[in-house]
């Protein structure tokens, strides 16, 4: 008889039987916690005790919480030791059974990815015996939230079980294809692919292929798009020879279907439907179909399948790419960037700027650099942007000067657009951009718009303009900053706004380390300190901050001579907080 | 009479009696007026919402229990607060608590799912039953006294014990800030997985697992709000075909929208309008044609509107005009400008098909309620009262007297009294029972076969 862990003396057994009650406790978060430490009771309980009062417990508690049923589903997927072993693992399935019919999709997931979990722990008998025939009683249950479940329960048990069954199994499934409800055969065309993955080729051909071209074309358009995915699955799996007849209907429908939903699935998947069906079928049929997306009169579709643009010519087989996308695909493309929608503008705008990697100097210089100039001017702030992240592709091919005086204005504009998020994306590609354009060039175009972000009025772009400062001082060098940057923000120190007063104590705090020790202590401690008696309290708080900041870089001498005694002024200020910013700015440096 | 007979379903009978729900009081209390009745697809479940936010369920009890004559009354099952009065501080508007619509979900469990919903925020309530309580603790015995922690020589795992029925209703999500104006409507597709709400101008699709985004389908306001028009009225998802959906304005036209079509429905793919008229234009010609209900048939081949004096049935495969028409209180059009000023024009009368579509139902004036038979095209005028509510009393037929003399069992138009409405009503999906709310009170009537 197995012995009781926690039976040898009072105190161990103490924290368990909180745990224990704590299952029922009115708070979520207990219970949660104890849920999440079941394991520790089914270990004090011995594996007897857990079969045989924990598990029966635990199967009638599907009232709880989702989270709480989230965890204990999850939970059970690693119970077979505590239940002594894949000997007795058939004993979660009660549990598990019913939290795969409770109605909240998260938990049933869950509880079937531990019934997946611990169908494998089942000997090839208990599959038999215990697993399949609760399979079965979940896809003939009443409610479909049972059956749903077993949807994902069929691929795990049919590699296992024997013939007989296995003919039951697809029965099954093929019932389930053709429920009356939405949601079982939503479910059904999602598990159609995993399905077919363990199905004997013949089986596929004969059972799941009219299956399949019966949810493709099912009445709720969200079985169809379903059906799409499956699309991807089943053609991985047939011989090149079976693709046209058995596949090929069912996707040119789908490319066509009524529903802009399911033909924006198709654009979504078309790379991996493109690998799926190899060169030969994309060359004659997806293609077209493509072209056919790319022009569709959805622009929800559109832009799906102007974000797949540069993939889908990259996959491409090699022979043949150049021509088909200059003849075929480029067409298309032009044409997208005076699209209407300006979604579709920005998906083309994404991606575009990789087509020159794959067409090369000349012909990105002749057909792609309109395009991209067009877009450039483009009235959408979101497809200059879209342009301006991915100039490092161009750069390779052509170099960006070829671009630089269309770029110039470009960025210039959306430098001052009147929405702050804009001015913020923009600043975020300034080093990006300050790397490829070179110090020359920022100096003479660029520099001034770095610095009137400091003093722009919504506080998100000014601390954007001061990480972008350091950013640039790594990239061009201490001696770069203290010609150009530091002058600038130092002066800033006695702007009558205080707002502004503090950007130059955030820009010191963020360039010390850059700029070094020289720079920090000759240039930028003087204006800390002197900033110590600023009238404004939250001024005076940030040099205590700032002072925190740039210490590890300064020399013991200058932290003990300059920095510890306006600390310890600070200290005793009459304000809370500057007062508790220099104190701990003196713990931090150990000056305290 | 002829006028008696079976209106709703062809067969020969009797309406009558059942039962009736709420306070007797002739005092009464705003919150308890009933805004909205729905039946779950069923029929078992009845649920109403008021105007203090509330939604009470009533169940059908199972027949042939020790009552020979009860056919199954319907009980309260489960009363729970929905919404509560709310204040929106950047708006400064008040938010109130009254239900406006409530639709059931599709059973997909043990368990009964709904929608409700007030001027803003849309909510999914989950109704469950339990049975069972777990007993034993391991800290506590009993009679709840703690135990020394230091005498615990034994774990003790909870047991379930069985325990009186509790009917539970929580709240599972709620689907808040999408809408500016007021929701009129909401609709749960066939595909059981997304619903549309829609306000006064924009229809708003919603994925029933989605609360933090919906997609907005229909916008009609215009960028000047001085130039605008018209208003949606009603909304409401095919019962099949789940790319289709209608709503109707206050302009009196309807629009059918397919999804599949396009991401964004602004452009309808079927409009239908009745031509005016001429000769009955009016002042109020606008006022009363605009629409207070619109209802897709069970079957999905029609659907019925309801504007102010009268119900329209369309075949959707014709949009020119109604297939059939209805008048619910035509003695009123020479009352209109007298409703005009008490603002009875614009009250928002429902209809509601049986289950078979062959009758209609909507409401009127003096509790009165009026159904029409859309095969024999006889219709019949019924009476919510307590006067007549003892257990199987027949419904009497009601007739308005309209000029001339007025005969023995009929009212004048005069002596009608507006304040008595009916403006919500429910039919059962397979039976003949009908819920009709008056006021604060909920009326249950079935028929009884001759």
């Amino acid at each position: 008889m197995s012995k009781m862990a926690g039976a040898d003396g009072d105190d161990s057994l103490y924290p368990i039987a909180v745990l224990i009650d704590e299952l029922r406790n009115e708070d979520v978060q207990l219970r949660l916690n104890s849920i999440k430490k079941l394991s520790t009771i089914a270990l004090a309980l011995g594996v007897e005790r857990t079969r045989t009062e924990l598990l029966p417990f635990l199967t009638d508690t599907i009232y709880d919480e989702d989270e709480v049923l989230l965890a204990l589903a999850e939970q059970l997927g690693s119970f077979t030791v505590l239940v002594g072993g894949p000997e007795y693992v058939h004993c979660l399935l009660p549990p598990l059974e019913s939290l795969a019919t409770v109605e909240e999709t998260v938990v049933r997931d869950k509880a079937v990815e531990s019934l997946r979990k611990i169908s494998h722990e089942h000997s090839p008998e208990d599959l038999e015996a215990h697993f399949e025939p609760l399979v079965k009683r979940l896809a003939s249950g009443d409610w479909f939230t049972s059956r749903t479940s077993a949807c994902g329960l069929f691929s795990v048990c049919y590699p296992r079980v024997s013939k007989s069954t296995k003919s039951e199994i697809r029965q099954h499934f093929r019932t389930l294809c053709s429920d009356d409800t939405p949601m079982v055969r939503r479910a059904a065309a999602s598990k159609l692919g995993e399905f077919a993955k363990v199905l004997e080729l013949e089986y596929v051909k004969s059972d799941l292929i009219p299956l399949f071209a019966a949810l493709a074309s099912d009445e709720q358009d969200s079985v169809r798009l379903l059906a799409v995915e499956a699309c991807v699955s089943i053609a991985q799996l047939l011989p090149q020879e079976d693709l046209e007849k058995l596949v090929m209907p069912t996707l040119r429908q789908a490319t066509e279907d009524k529903s802009w939903r399911v033909r924006y699935m198709v654009a979504d998947k078309f790379s991996e439907l493109q690998k799926a069906v190899g060169p030969e079928i994309t060359e004659n049929d997806l293609v077209p179909s493509f072209q056919n997306l790319l022009k569709d009169c959805e622009a929800e579709v559109r832009a799906a399948a102007a974000n797949k643009v540069k993939e889908f010519c990259e996959n491409l087989p090699a022979d043949s790419r150049e021509t088909i996308i200059m003849n075929s695909i480029l067409p298309c493309v032009k044409e997208l960037v005076s699209d209407t929608n300006q979604h579709v503008k920005s998906a083309l705008a994404s991606v575009i700027m990789g087509l020159s990697t794959i067409l090369g100097k000349d012909n990105t210089i002749e057909h792609l650099l309109p395009l991209f100039l067009a877009q450039l001017k483009d009235e959408c702030p979101e497809v200059r942007l879209n342009i301006i992240s991915n100039l490092d592709c161009v750069n390779e091919v052509i170099g960006i000067r070829q671009l630089s005086q269309s770029l110039l204005p470009a960025i210039v504009e959306l430098a001052e657009d009147a929405k702050w998020r804009v001015r913020l994306a923009i600043i975020e590609y300034m080093p990006l951009l300050a790397g490829q354009l070179g110090m020359e060039f920022f100096d003479e175009k660029l520099n001034s718009l770095c610095m009137a972000w400091l003093v722009d009025h919504v506080y998100a772009i000014r601390e954007a303009a001061t990480c972008n400062l350091m950013k640039l001082v790594e990239r061009f060098g201490a001696s770069w900053a203290q010609s150009t940057i530091v002058p600038k923000v130092l002066g800033m120190a006695s702007d009558p706004n205080y707002l502004h007063r503090m950007t130059t104590l955030f820009c010191i705090s963020a360039l010390s380390e850059a700029c070094g020790q020289e720079i920090t202590t000759k240039q930028m401690l003087p204006i800390v300190l002197k900033m110590s008696e600023d009238q404004v309290a939250n001024v005076r708080f940030n040099v205590a901050k700032s002072l925190q900041k740039i210490g590890p870089v300064l020399e013991n001498s200058a932290l003990q001579a300059e920095v510890r005694p306006v600390l310890e002024k600070l200290a005793t200020d009459q304000d809370m907080d500057v007062k508790y910013f220099a104190q701990e700015a003196m713990t931090v440096l150990s000056l305290a | 009479g002829a006028g008696n007979a079976g209106v709703g379903g062809g067969n020969d009978f009797q309406w009558c009696f059942s039962q009736v729900k709420g306070a007797i009081d002739e005092d009464v209390a705003e919150a308890d007026i009933i805004s909205t009745v729905e039946f779950n697809y069923s029929g078992d479940l009845l649920a109403t919402g008021d105007k203090g936010g509330r939604v009470v369920i009533f169940q059908r009890e199972q027949e042939g229990n020790n009552r020979s004559h009860s056919r199954g009354e319907y009980n309260v099952y489960s009363t729970f607060q929905s919404h509560e009065p709310e204040f929106d501080y950047l708006k400064s508007l008040e938010i109130e608590e009254k239900i406006n619509k409530i639709r059931w979900l599709p059973q997909q469990n043990a368990a009964h799912f709904l929608l409700s919903t007030n001027d803003k925020t849309i909510k999914l309530w989950k109704i469950s039953e339990r049975d069972k309580r777990a007993e034993g603790y391991n800290l506590k015995d009993e009679n709840g006294r703690l135990r020394d922690p230091f005498r615990i020589t034994s774990l003790r795992v909870p047991v379930l014990k069985p325990m009186d029925l509790m009917v539970e209703a929580s709240p599972r999500r709620i689907f808040a800030n999408a809408h500016t104006y007021h929701i009129n409507s909401i609709s749960v597709n066939s595909d059981h997985e997304t619903y549309l709400s829609a306000d006064d101008l924009r229809i708003n699709l919603w994925h029933l697992e989605i609360t933090d985004r919906s997609f907005n389908i229909v916008d009609i306001k215009p960028a000047n709000m001085e130039e605008l028009t018209e208003v949606i009225t009603a909304a409401e998802c095919h019962p099949n075909q789940c790319n289709v959906f209608v709503y109707s304005s206050s302009k009196g036209t309807i629009r059918l929208c397919d999804m599949r079509a396009s991401a964004l429905c602004d452009r309808h793919s079927k409009f239908f309008e009745e031509p005016e008229d001429p000769s009955s234009r009016s002042f109020f010609s606008e006022i009363i044609s605009s629409i207070s209900d619109v209802k897709f048939s069970h079957s999905g081949r029609y659907m019925m509107t309801r504007d102010y004096l009268s119900v329209k049935v369309w075949d959707l495969n014709m949009e020119s005009r109604p297939v059939e028409t209805y008048q619910v209180h035509e003695y009123l059009r020479s009352k209109l400008c007298s409703l005009y000023e008490n603002d009875c024009i614009f009250d928002k009368f429902e209809c509601c098909w049986n289950g078979s579509d062959n009758a209609i139902m909507t409401g009127s004036y003096n509790n009165f309620f009026r159904m029409f038979d859309r095969n024999t095209r006889r219709d019949i005028t019924l009476e919510a009262s307590r006067e007549s509510s003892k257990p199987r009393a027949i419904l009497k037929p009601r007739k308005v007297c309209t000029g001339g003399k007025r005969k023995k069992d009929e009212i004048s138009v005069d002596s009608l009294d507006f304040n008595k409405k009916i403006l919500h009503t429910a039919w059962h999906p397979k039976e003949n029972i009908i819920a009709v709310a008056a006021t604060n009170n909920l009326y249950i009537f079935q028929d009884k076969i001759n």
